[in-house]
């Protein structure tokens, strides 16, 4: 059996957000941002927090200027303020993990598992392969793992503890933390800032949310671009109907092959469906029935699905599927590839992986 | 100082739910055949309490979500088990197993770094023995085949199962023996069959409530009250077994419940159980069997069983009434003694105190009788006896034990109760 990692691209964000915050933002104000992040990276708080906070006053809004004061505050040790700024960040920004992931990080460090492991859970909603979200996540569950074993074992100090090491993330826009399927290379220490990348920082894009970022559109485009910002919200909502419509299939394939039904198996099938190594479809179907028939017992869920529309006929759904029989458990991420026939959406393809 | 190490993104997705299938297996490596579950009976306990939440119900609840994988779901049960039941150390476990799987794999209930081990295997112990009760289907056409007679006073009769950590309530429906609850117990440490003073062993026998403690009167280990049983009783004074305190009794108040073997002796419910027991306990009449296993018999084999002693205690009775000592003093074993008195003492005395009186009259009344656990040749018998005569009457409580040799019913042992 093969794991594969569940890792998407959430394309867009962050040139969404690149043209928000710097849509209106006058070029020589980024000096006072750009010195900033030099001092803070040289440890000299102090004069970053006066740097940044010159940013903030002539950009108030903008993302990474409070980012960064919220990095600057959590090294001077002002958990409190720090905590109000990352709060601000997630409530105006919900859709970016960052803010989420150094809030809880934050929490954690005074204790409050619970509202830190909340912080968590939303960065990772937001990007569902965020790797140090879910890092950090499983540190939060292994301290609160701790504290339920003290009590179960009434230990007066407690010894259970896992070694927690809660990552906080000093970049926003980190391709490399939410998750591009590629490690990052060998242990980075203090650079992280620095390297911000060029790609999320330019311009408003004119392109598609799926496109990859356009790095070439240097000049900063007139601030009068709300086409960006439509790609990512209304694409959501929209496709929100269709989406569950074809989870529904998508569960009710589970539930057949569940339900050892190799009639109703097949039917979620579409006459062109292709057949996993191209054998004809009557071998296929004959393979399939003795698999679906044979187990006693067979349970199939679908977890997690993601959604994508190619076009609105045609959709990839990539889900982690575990299959449970009388003598097998595998989990595994698999995609369908469903086509729209009539009224109906049935599988065209089948495969294991995203 | 904030710490940054760069992380394998790629592998976190594949561990999470290879942690999730590890702990699901080792969880259901406890759980076992949890799949037959779910048919037990609820406990039918009293109007007030109906609306209780169930902890027991709802912790196997938590288990049957591990098993099939949803440890979401789990957590949420558990979390609800201890918003209710705080103390409840069994469920923590269970949770810190839960968050801990996130993070690493398990490979067994319990898997709490550097935690002492015998406190591991103790909550290990009672997440077994809670699964195993709740999947015993109690058979309904079936009694424990010790209740042989109840009487009218013995509203209700405790029988304890000391293997499956289990304390059952039957109540007197007009004689018949009717099902009415069951609980969770802990039982004594070096397990059952108690025979000597601090050998931390739970007795098996036939006894019955002897007193009632009130909270104010024991230390913070017996909990909200103790209800003292007649260990030992005339037969394990004669077996030569002793020691002394077994009670049945709550737990600390900083716990909900206690590991399955956990007491010196005694039969231990949580404080909630106790309560609601402790309303139907009678000082000097409720009878409490303890069993290690309980045997289950269909009521018409009891019946047998019944028909028969109650016609040896009947034959008895009328033969002692005719003044024809011979044959009253054939219902008595060769083994048979009374407060010091061998069955030779025994028969000089009767003969010498009947053959002074013209008429014996003798009345029985409450008779009930118990088959004795483990033993299908030994019953106990208590009863009201009126005895007048000629030249002396008096009224008694009286208990025989009565053993079965050579295809009939004897005394073994006769005397106040």
């Amino acid at each position: 059996m093969t794991f594969m990692p569940a890792l998407r691209r959430i394309p867009g964000i962050a040139l969404l957000l690149g043209s928000l915050a710097f849509a209106a933002v006058a070029i020589a104000q980024n000096d006072d941002f750009a010195e900033a992040g030099k001092l803070f990276r040289s440890g000299q708080q102090a004069q970053a927090l006066e740097r940044v906070d010159n940013f903030l006053k002539a950009n108030p809004k903008d993302a990474r200027g409070r980012f960064l004061k919220g990095l600057i505050l959590t090294e001077q040790g002002k958990q409190a303020d720090a905590i109000k700024i990352f709060t601000g960040l997630t409530e105006d920004y919900p859709e970016l993990p960052e803010p989420y992931n150094n809030l809880a990080v934050l929490y954690a460090s005074q204790g409050q598992y619970d509202k830190a492991r909340a912080a968590l859970e939303m960065s990772i909603r937001t990007h569902p392969s965020y790797a140090t979200a879910h890092e950090n996540l499983g540190d939060i569950y292994a301290k609160m793992a701790s504290q339920a074993y003290d009590k179960a074992l009434q230990l007066d100090k407690s010894n259970t503890a896992a070694q927690t090491k809660l990552e906080m993330i000093k970049e926003l826009f980190s391709s490399g933390a939410r998750g591009t399927g590629k490690p990052a290379a060998g242990k980075s220490t203090s650079t992280i800032v620095a390297a911000a990348k060029p790609a999320p920082l330019a311009p408003p894009p004119a392109a598609a949310p799926a496109s990859p970022p356009p790095v070439a559109t240097a000049t900063p485009a007139a601030p009068a671009t709300p086409p960006a910002v439509k790609p990512v919200e209304p694409a959501k909502s929209a496709a929100a109907p269709a989406d569950s419509d074809v989870l529904k299939v998508v569960n009710h394939w589970a539930k057949v092959w569940s339900d050892n039904d190799v009639a109703g198996y097949l039917a979620c099938y579409a006459p062109d469906f292709q057949t996993p190594g191209g054998e004809p479809r009557a071998d296929w179907e004959a393979a399939r029935k003795a698999r679906i028939a044979k187990p006693k017992k067979i349970d199939v869920r679908v977890e997690s699905p993601k959604v994508k529309f190619t076009d609105s006929n045609r959709v990839a759904v990539t889900f982690r599927q575990s299959y449970r029989s009388s003598n097998l458990k595998v989990a595994s991420t698999k995609t369908l590839i469903l086509v729209k026939a009539g009224d109906r959406w049935l599988i065209q393809q089948e495969r294991v992986g995203s | 100082m904030i710490t940054m190490t760069a992380r394998h993104a790629g592998t976190i997705s594949p561990l999470m739910r290879l942690l999730r299938l590890a702990v699901a297996a080792a969880l259901a490596a406890v759980v076992g055949q949890a799949a037959a579950m779910g048919s037990r009976q609820a406990a039918q306990k009293a109007g007030d309490e109906a609306s209780q939440i169930e902890p027991e119900a709802m912790l196997v609840k938590t288990l049957i979500e591990v098993r099939n994988n949803h440890l979401e779901a789990a957590l949420a049960e558990v979390e609800k088990v201890i918003q209710s039941y705080p103390n409840f150390r069994l469920a923590h476990l269970i949770k810190g197993d839960l968050l801990l799987a996130r993070s690493r794999p398990l490979k067994e209930l319990g898997e709490a770094p550097n935690a002492p081990r015998d406190r591991i295997e103790d909550l290990r112990d009672e997440a077994r023995v809670r699964l195993a009760r709740y999947q015993f289907e109690r058979p309904a056409d079936r009694v424990p085949k010790y209740l042989l007679q109840l009487n009218a006073e013995q509203k209700h009769v405790l029988i304890v199962d000391t293997r499956h950590s289990t304390l059952y309530v039957f109540e007197n429906n007009n004689g018949v023996p009717r099902y009415l609850a069951d609980y969770y117990v802990s039982s004594g440490k070096n397990g059952s069959d108690k025979t000597k003073q601090g050998d931390k062993k739970t007795p098996l026998g036939v006894y019955h409530v002897t007193d009632n403690l009130p909270r104010a009167r024991l230390g913070a280990l017996y909990g909200i009250g103790a209800f003292p049983i007649s260990y030992p009783n005339e037969i394990d004074r004669r077996e030569g077994r002793n020691g002394n305190g077994i009670w049945l009794h709550g737990v600390p108040l900083d716990t909900y419940s206690r590991p399955p073997r956990a007491s010196d002796g005694c039969v231990v419910l949580t404080n909630q159980d106790l309560e609601t027991l402790g309303k139907d306990l009678r000082i000097g009449v409720t009878p409490v069997i303890i069993a290690d296993g309980i045997d289950w018999i269909k009521p018409e084999k009891l019946e047998e069983v019944r028909k028969d002693l109650v016609a040896s205690v009947e034959s008895w009775r009328r033969d002692w009434e005719s003044l024809d000592t011979d044959t009253y003093l054939k219902h008595y074993a060769p083994g048979f003694s009374s407060g010091g008195q061998d069955l030779a003492a025994w028969s000089q005395q009767k003969r010498q105190v009947n053959a002074a009186k013209t008429y014996i009259k003798v009345k029985l009344d409450r008779i009930s009788a118990f088959l004795y656990p483990g033993r299908d040749d030994l019953a106990v018998v208590s009863f009201d006896q009126d005895y007048s005569s000629s030249n002396l009457s008096n009224e008694m409580k009286k208990r025989q034990y009565w053993v079965y040799e050579k295809g009939r019913w004897r005394i073994l042992y006769e005397g106040g109760a």
